[in-house]
């Protein structure tokens, strides 16, 4: 089948490239593109390990092919920390210790971020309710859900 | 993933013509196509997106008052949109229902509709809308009332190339809800799903729009009980009426999910309670 030229806007660099239209954004990323941190998880939408941020909107990248992200803008979780300071939800994350394995940990930071992005004045049910396409198998949540809450007072007094 | 050609048409009559051709599939959100095509339940040769199409997505409030929602709209807008929320309160809230937010972002109402699946979460949301769908293909436009739309699960009267465009919202409702019937918070389907909208004149109910989905083969509109409302306001006694006239008005199936005696139960239960959270909105 034929390949399809596309223009990846990744974390601020541009990839031209010839993609095949089964792979989807996902496999573009990581095995293309070599951006491993985005993690492959269920691959039916149902986990959340694979959320990056698509022209400013959380999406799983595992539902998107990758020929139709051309020209879009798209941030990976290698894309947060912005002249070697970690974004306030990465941050937030290793000081509450809001992991174990961290396998899932890319997808709940970007979704948190795109949460943030949106609304950071939101309260921890919401917070809660928000985050359910996101699913740890490690911890109990507590210190996933503290790490957020704890980044969105961050951003909230420092707006 | 089988391999299939991509083609990213920039109108609708490229669009149908490329789709009336045999295994050839439309690509909206892809929550559900790429899913498929993954578990090889769907095997195209040729995937149509519709995203270079411009035109199809959108929330806007005509200059008659009704509300129009392109098909490519993603449920996401539909669930923030201040006017869809305002006048059509349980497609808003059928819409936040979907999947996560993730799937939200991505998934379109015009998908949610044409996968015709009888438990869609927009689906209970427009029929009590009225809602009015354009159809578009190489041969022109047409029409079709929602509660027209569906022939059996997954079956729709729309032909070879035929692609929905628009959802016109000509009935706001003055009070509208809708339940969905599951188990976990998020990222589950409906076991049922029942939207109530009524209209109101001084606690008189002129107008009452019920929608069931999941308990028959296609999304109905329970109209029996519509008849018993129209009219008259709302007792104890006529909400029981109403509720059992909607259970009547159901075939559900079992499923292992639930059987069909608990779904018929519950269509009486939760038409009640949609429409006493209707009626206390209006």
């Amino acid at each position: 089948m034929a390949k399809h030229p596309v223009s990846l806007k990744v974390n601020g660099d541009e990839y031209d490239l010839l993609v095949e239209p089964r792979k989807t954004l996902l496999a573009v990323l990581r095995d293309t593109i070599g951006l491993t941190g985005t993690k492959e998880g269920c691959s039916t939408g149902d986990c959340g390990a694979c959320t990056v941020i698509v022209d400013g909107k959380a999406v799983t990248s595992c539902m998107v092919l990758g020929v139709t992200a051309s020209e879009k803008q798209i941030t990976t979780i290698e894309g947060l920390a912005s002249d070697g300071e970690l974004h306030p939800v990465q941050q937030a994350f290793i000081n509450t210790g809001g992991y174990q394995c961290g396998f899932c940990t890319p997808g709940f930071i970007m979704a948190s971020k795109a949460l943030l992005d949106e609304n950071p004045d939101r309260t921890e049910e919401e917070f809660r309710h928000a985050l359910g396409g996101n699913i740890c198998r490690c911890t109990g949540y507590t210190k996933i859900l503290e790490a957020i809450l704890n980044a969105a007072e961050e951003v909230r007094t420092s707006a | 993933m089988k391999g299939f050609e991509f083609f990213e048409p920039t109108t609708l009559a490229e669009a149908s013509r490329l789709f009336a051709q045999e295994h050839a599939q439309l690509l909206a959100g892809g929550t559900d196509l790429v899913i498929g095509m993954k578990a090889l339940t769907e095997t195209p040769q040729s995937v149509i997106s519709l995203q270079k199409i411009s035109g199809l997505a959108g929330v806007t409030t005509e200059a008659d008052g009704s509300i129009s929602v392109g098909a490519m709209t993603k449920v996401r807008e539909i669930e923030l949109s201040a006017d869809i929320q305002k006048h059509h309160t349980a497609l808003a809230e059928g819409a936040a229902e979907i999947g996560s937010i993730q799937i939200r972002n991505l998934a379109t109402i015009g998908g949610n509709i044409a996968h015709a699946s009888p438990a869609a979460d927009t689906v209970a949301g427009l029929l009590v809308a009225d809602a009015q769908v354009d159809i578009a293909s190489a041969d022109g436009e047409r029409t079709v009332s929602i509660d027209e739309l569906f022939t059996g699960p997954g079956q729709t009267v729309l032909t070879p190339g035929e692609i929905i465009t628009r959802f016109r919202l000509p009935n706001p409702a003055s009070g509208s809800h809708y339940i969905k019937h599951k188990i976990r918070e998020v990222m589950d389907l409906a076991f049922i799903g029942v939207a109530a909208a009524v209209n109101l004149d001084n606690g008189t109910i002129t107008d009452a729009r019920i929608g069931l989905a999941a308990v028959a083969p296609t999304p109905i509109r329970a109209t029996e009980a519509e008849n018993l409302l129209r009219g008259n306001e709302l007792t104890a006694e006529l909400l029981e009426q109403a509720g059992e006239a909607a259970a009547a008005a159901s075939s559900p199936i079992s499923d292992l999910r639930c059987s069909a005696e608990h779904r018929k139960e519950m269509v009486d239960v939760l038409t009640r309670r949609t429409l006493q959270e209707a009626v206390a909105r209006a």
